[in-house]
């Protein structure tokens, strides 16, 4: 798996799929048991790399006894950057993440939404070649994750690339060029968004129809069946007049046909659900 | 700044913002300002006769309550120095401070030396400076003055820097809660464990005595506590003790001789090997 410079990459799984293990893995936070990856070109683990990248942690906490200032200011020393950027990079970091005001306030008196925004800002520092972001909106208002997906496809569009873990699959579908979903620490699926999410669910309300008539119906790829509403979760839209057709013909009424667009959520629980079987 | 001072700064900045120096400081000045009244004391007590005592037998008996007071302050030094070393390293990495600084250019190396200098700095300045008071207290109150005042602060440091390198040690693996207990019992089971050597001493009792010795190498507080008891013994205290034979060799709050320069050598492979095994450990950890 490859994700190239300036992509907006997504990485889906279900709670304990080892997303964010994977992402320690990639910044050397923890030592791979086998196998091996490249970060920048450079092997993971390499500390030179890390000067080239960005990371905001799901489990983010920044020193409460330091203000927003002198918290970036750490990590522009750690980082490091030379020290006449510092003012610079901070200024411009926390009017990206909208903490300019708060600039100067205790990390202590901050909203976690706030440490969200300020752990945003330090992944931003330097402007980093890649960057993780590891839930990154998990804290955030609506507003804030609006302004997260305009930070991320900021970032894209000067050729950083951005490895974006999350949870909030509308999100993601927003903002990446390609995702791969985990699950059980193997990668199930990946791709852009249209290679994922091709084909269209239709949905139909139904009666009449007893389970050998709903076993015929299988030629029209996979069903989830609800009683009397039918999900065909991948078929292409010229189908549907045979579909209804076909219903009729084994004995079926059919009140409503609403044919939708395969979402990412939907793609996302039907290859869970494939996994399991 | 190369990154272990970055760290070593950060840990003496939130030591100093969480107003840990500014508690100890008032502390020390609120013993330092009663055991001054209390040395005063002692130059004004009578005999029998009504009349003040000889400076001789003042001296001694502030030499020995010195002793005492000292004792206290290096409890005070290994306390806060295990308290504040326990969750040093495990807190952060609990909370998940260390993740974002740890995806720097960062050895996890640099961090625990970086933390270990910083409090390393901290806890030399605190010996220095509430013995520097106390001495002066004990000077201005009764005229006394212990016979190796800088032997006695390193000492004393080097009994809080032990505590240190122990809880730091912890802390890469344990809760700070954990770390600190155990680091403390630890402390406590070591004194408790000279004071079995020296009895052992006074049976002449080998194996009895052996309990002292292997405590003191296992952790040296002990070993340089006795010697900033040594450091604090008049001459003339000295002599008597030495007349004493055997006998005065089981007391925990007294010392015959100086620790010898083995156990010296000891105490600094110690340390060197404590850092070495708290940097395996953090290293080897998965955060």
């Amino acid at each position: 798996m490859t994700v190239p410079r300036g992509e907006v990459f997504g990485f889906l799984g279900p709670n304990g799929a080892g997303k964010t293990t994977s992402v320690k893995l990639l910044l050397g936070l923890l030592k791979p048991t086998s196998g091996e990856a490249s970060l920048l070109g450079r092997p993971i683990g390499d500390l030179n790399t890390r000067r080239r990248i960005g990371y905001l942690p799901e489990l983010f906490r920044y020193q409460g006894w330091l203000s927003a200032t002198e918290v970036l200011a750490l990590h522009c020393e750690l980082a490091p950057l030379p020290r006449s950027s510092w003012n610079d990079e901070i200024a411009s970091a926390l009017d990206t993440v909208g903490l300019t005001d708060r600039a100067k306030d205790r990390v202590s008196t901050f909203s976690k939404g706030m440490q969200q925004r300020l752990g945003l800002a330090a992944a931003l520092l330097g402007e980093p070649e890649l960057v993780f972001l590891d839930e990154p909106t998990s804290a955030l208002d609506p507003v804030g994750r609006h302004d997260v997906r305009e930070i991320i496809r900021g970032l894209a569009s000067r050729g950083t690339a951005v490895f974006l873990n999350s949870h909030l699959l509308s999100e993601v579908e927003q903002v990446c060029d390609r995702v791969a979903v985990v699950d059980h620490g193997r990668v199930i699926a990946s791709g852009t968004m249209d290679e994922l999410l091709s084909g269209t669910a239709v949905k139909v309300r139904v009666e009449g129809l007893d389970p050998a008539a709903r076993g015929k119906l299988s030629s029209f790829g996979d069903l989830d069946d609800e009683g009397d509403q039918l999900t065909f979760t991948k078929l292409k839209p010229e189908r549907v007049p045979d579909l209804v057709a076909a219903i009729v013909a084994l004995g079926g009424r059919v009140y409503e046909v609403a044919p939708r667009h395969q979402t990412l959520e939907d793609r996302f629980l039907q290859l869970l659900e494939a996994e399991e079987k | 700044m190369p990154p272990i001072l970055v760290i070593a700064r950060l840990t003496i900045q939130e030591t100093s913002r969480r107003r840990l120096i500014l508690a100890l400081i008032i502390l020390t000045l609120i013993v330092v300002g009663f055991s001054a009244w209390g040395f005063n004391k002692i130059t004004t007590v009578t005999n029998s006769e009504g009349a003040t005592l000889p400076a001789q037998q003042v001296a001694l008996i502030t030499s020995q309550l010195l002793i005492v007071v000292t004792f206290m302050y290096s409890g005070v030094l290994a306390l806060s120095a295990a308290v504040v070393a326990g969750p040093l390293i495990s807190s952060e990495v609990e909370s998940g401070l260390l993740l974002s600084m740890l995806a720097r250019p960062l050895r996890r190396s640099e961090v625990v030396i970086g933390k270990w200098l910083g409090l390393a700095v901290l806890i030399a300045m605190y010996a220095a400076g509430s013995a520097t008071l106390e001495l002066a207290a004990v000077d201005w109150a009764t005229g006394y003055l212990p016979p190796h005042p800088v032997q006695l602060v390193l000492y004393v440091g080097a009994e809080g820097l032990v505590l240190l390198s122990l809880g730091l040690a912890l802390s890469t693996r344990l809760s700070g809660i954990t770390g600190g207990v155990i680091a403390l019992v630890a402390w406590l089971m070591g004194w408790i464990a000279g004071v079995v050597g020296d009895v052992g001493t006074g049976l002449q009792n080998q194996a009895i005595e052996n309990v002292g010795v292997v405590s003191h190498l296992l952790l040296p507080t002990d070993g340089l506590w006795r010697g900033a008891i040594y450091a604090l013994e008049p001459d003339a205290f000295l002599a008597t003790l030495r007349a004493a034979g055997t006998v005065a060799r089981a007391n925990p709050f007294a010392q015959v001789d100086p620790p010898p320069i083995s156990f010296l050598a000891w105490v600094v492979l110690w340390f060197a090997l404590m850092l070495g095994l708290s940097i395996w450990s953090f290293r080897t950890r998965e955060i």
